[in-house]
C-alpha cells in the first residue's frame, strides 16, 4: 500500500499537475476521459523526435533501425501488459474506438450473415455501439442488447437469456466509463463460449485499473487506449487470438501491410502488419512502451489499492452531502463517480467546480442509451487516477458542499 | 434605452466583478433567475434553439412593432446568458435588432468565461433572435 509521501513523489513526475486553475490548485478529476502523463512519457516523445525520429520497417540506414527496434519494443511491451501469449497478436491502433471499428468491419464483414445476432449492453461507449449498428445494417444482422440494473450492474440471467446459436459476436464494455461498473467479464465469456459467440472486451477503462490477462480471461479481442494509462493520446492497440486474425481480411490498404503488389494480385503481410497500413504513429508508440512501464514501476495492485481507497472515501463524503445522487452504485468498481446535486444542472455544476479549478466531467459521457435508461440527460463524473489524493477529495467535497448549500439556501428563499 | 446604453450599462455591472469566475458565474445565474419562466407549453421541440449543448427555449410575439422575446433553459448559466441577450433586444423593433451589434459579450470577455462550445451556443442564440426579427421585418414589408 502507498503512502501519501508516495504519492507527492508519484505527483512530481506529472508537471502538468503543478498549476493553478482559475486562481487555485488544479484539481483534475477527469482521468477517465484521458489521464495526465509523466515525464518519462513527455522524454521518450522528445528523445524519440530528438534522437531517432526514422520510419520503421524500412530504411536501410541506423536510426531506421533504432526507431523500427523501439517501436517493436513498445508492442512486446503491450503484449506483456494484457498477458497475451504472441507478440504478433498485437495490433496498433489509434485507439480504442478504431479497434473496435477495425473488428466490426474486419471481422464483421467477413464473418456476420443475416440473422445472426451481435450483443452488446446497455452500458456501452458509443465507440462499441455504433461500428455494430453499422454492421447490423448493412448485414441484415441483429443487434440485441444485455440490460442494465438501476444501480448500474448487467442483467447477467438476461444475458444468458438473450444468448443463442444465433449470437456470434458479444461486444462488451469491462469498465463502464460513466458509472465505474466492473463487469462480471469471466461470466459473459464462458456463457458466450458455450453459443460459439466471439467477445470483444472495449478495455478502454479497465486498462488503467488493474492486471489484464486476455489469456486466463480468453477473451477473443480486448482493446484499450494508450492515452488513459498515462500515455500518448493516438496510440492504442487490438489484441486478437492469432488464429482469428489470421482469418480475418485486411482492414484498410496500402504501404506495410503488403507482401508484394503486383496489378494482378497482392499479397498480404502476416500478423500484425496486415492490420497496420500505412506509416504509423511512431512517436506516440515509442513513448507508450515508457507509460506502461511506469504503471509496472507502481505497480498496477498499488494502483488499485490507492484508487480503491480515494473511491470509499470520496464515496462516503459524498452520500453525506444534502441533495446529491450516486448514479451507478454497483457493488465492484473502480474510481469512478457518476453523480447528480438536485436542483442544480450538472452543466453549472461542472462550470462551479471548474471556477475553483476542479477538473470534472459533464454530459452523457458517450453513453447516451445509458442515459435513456436512467432517464437523465448526463451525470457530473468524478474520476480518479493514481495521482489523486485525498485532500484533492477534501477540496472538492468542500466545492461540493457550499454549491449544495447555496442552492438549497436559494430553494428556501423561493418557497 | 437604446441598445447601446443597455450593453454599457452591463459592460458596468460586470465590471464590478472584476474578472472573478466564481463570482461572475454566480452573477449570471442569478440575472438568470430574475428572468420570468418559460410556461411548460411553450418548451416544445419547436423552440428549442439548435447549436446549444444546453436546452434553450425561445418564443416571441410581435406588438406595436417590437419583438417581444421570452426564453428559457434547462441549464442556469445559460439561462442568464441568454437573459442577457434578451435585456438588450427585447421590445426593440426588428430594425434595431438586425443593426445591433451585441459588442458587450466581448467587452465582458464572455467568451473566455464559457468556452468555445457554449460561445457556439450563444452565436445560435444571437442567430436565432436575428432570424425573428427578420421575419417579422419581412411581414411587417409585406
Ligand atoms: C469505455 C470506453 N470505450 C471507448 C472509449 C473510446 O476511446 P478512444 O476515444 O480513446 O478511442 C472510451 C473513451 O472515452 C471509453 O471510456
Amino acid at each position: 500500500m502507498l503512502n501519501s509521501i508516495d504519492i507527492n513523489k508519484i505527483r512530481e513526475e506529472f508537471p502538468v499537475l503543478n498549476q493553478e486553475v482559475n486562481g487555485f490548485p488544479l484539481v483534475y478529476f477527469d482521468n477517465a476521459a484521458t489521464s495526465q502523463k509523466p515525464t518519462e512519457v513527455l522524454e521518450a516523445l522528445n528523445g524519440y523526435y530528438r534522437g531517432y525520429n526514422s520510419n520503421v520497417h524500412r530504411g536501410a540506414h541506423t536510426l531506421a533501425a533504432k526507431a523500427t527496434d523501439a517501436f517493436e519494443a513498445t508492442r512486446e511491451k503491450v503484449r506483456d501488459f494484457v498477458g497475451a501469449a504472441h507478440t504478433e497478436e498485437i495490433i496498433f491502433t489509434k485507439g480504442t474506438t478504431e479497434a473496435i471499428n477495425l473488428v466490426a468491419y474486419s471481422y464483421g464483414r467477413a464473418f456476420i450473415k443475416e440473422g445472426d445476432e451481435i450483443m452488446i449492453s446497455a452500458m456501452e461507449h458509443h465507440s462499441n455501439i455504433v461500428p455494430w449498428q453499422v454492421l447490423c445494417e448493412e448485414k441484415g444482422a441483429v443487434l440485441k442488447i444485455i440490460p442494465v440494473s438501476s444501480e448500474g450492474e448487467l442483467d447477467y440471467e438476461a444475458f444468458e437469456n438473450l444468448l443463442s446459436e444465433k449470437t456470434k459476436f458479444v461486444a462488451v464494455v469491462h469498465v463502464s466509463n460513466s458509472l465505474g461498473t466492473v463487469n462480471d467479464v469471466q461470466r459473459i465469456i464462458a456463457a458466450a463460449k458455450k453459443v460459439g459467440a466471439k467477445v470483444l472486451l472495449d478495455g478502454a477503462q479497465s486498462s488503467p485499473h488493474f492486471n489484464i490477462d486476455v489469456q486466463a480471461l480468453d477473451c477473443d479481442f480486448y482493446v484499450f487506449s494508450g492515452h488513459k494509462i498515462y500515455g500518448p493520446t493516438g496510440i492504442g492497440a487490438l489484441y486478437g487470438k492469432k488464429e482469428i486474425l489470421e482469418a480475418m481480411p485486411p482492414f484498410l490498404g496500402g504501404g506495410e501491410m503488403i507482401k508484394e503488389v503486383t496489378f494482378a494480385k497482392t499479397t498480404y503481410n502476416e500478423l500484425p502488419y496486415k492490420f497496420e497500413a500505412g506509416t504509423p504513429n511512431i512517436g506516440d508508440t515509442v513513448a507508450l512502451k515508457n507509460a506502461i512501464e511506469f504503471i509496472e514501476r507502481i505497480g498496477k495492485d498499488n494502483i488499485a489499492d490507492h484508487e480503491n481507497s480515494l473511491l470509499l472515501y470520496a464515496t462516503e463524503k459524498m452520500r453525506a452531502i444534502p441533495g446529491i445522487r450516486l448514479v451507478g452504485t454497483a457493488k465492484n468498481k473502480v474510481s469512478v463517480i457518476s453523480f447528480l446535486m438536485e436542483g442544480v444542472h450538472h452543466f453549472d455544476l461542472g462550470m462551479m467546480l471548474d471556477a475553483r479549478g476542479i477538473a470534472i466531467r459533464t454530459g452523457h459521457h458517450c453513453t447516451q442509451p445509458l442515459m435513456n435508461e436512467f432517464g437523465i440527460d448526463g451525470t457530473a463524473r468524478l474520476s480518479l487516477a493514481v495521482y489523486n489524493t485525498k485532500e484533492e477529495i477534501d477540496t472538492f467535497v468542500k466545492a461540493l458542499s457550499n454549491i449544495a448549500n447555496r442552492f438549497s439556501k436559494q430553494k428556501q428563499k423561493i418557497s | 434605452m437604446s441598445t447601446s446604453e443597455i450593453q454599457e450599462e452591463i459592460i458596468d455591472e460586470f465590471s464590478i466583478l472584476e474578472g472573478d469566475r466564481e463570482n461572475t458565474i454566480f452573477y449570471i445565474m442569478e440575472l438568470g433567475e430574475k428572468l420570468s419562466a418559460l410556461e411548460d407549453s411553450a418548451k416544445v421541440e419547436d423552440n428549442i434553439i439548435k447549436g446549444c449543448q444546453s436546452k434553450v427555449w425561445l418564443t416571441t410575439d410581435f406588438n406595436e412593432g417590437k419583438v417581444v422575446f421570452k426564453a428559457d433553459s434547462n441549464t442556469a448559466i445559460t439561462k442568464g446568458l441568454i437573459s442577457l441577450l434578451i435585456r438588450v433586444l427585447n421590445k426593440k423593433t426588428p430594425d434595431e435588432i438586425i443593426d445591433t451589434d451585441l459588442y458587450f459579450i466581448q467587452k465582458i470577455g464572455m467568451n473566455q468565461l464559457i468556452g468555445s462550445q457554449r460561445s457556439n451556443g450563444l452565436t445560435a442564440m444571437i442567430k436565432q433572435m436575428k432570424m425573428y426579427a427578420l421575419a417579422y421585418k419581412a411581414k411587417a414589408d409585406n
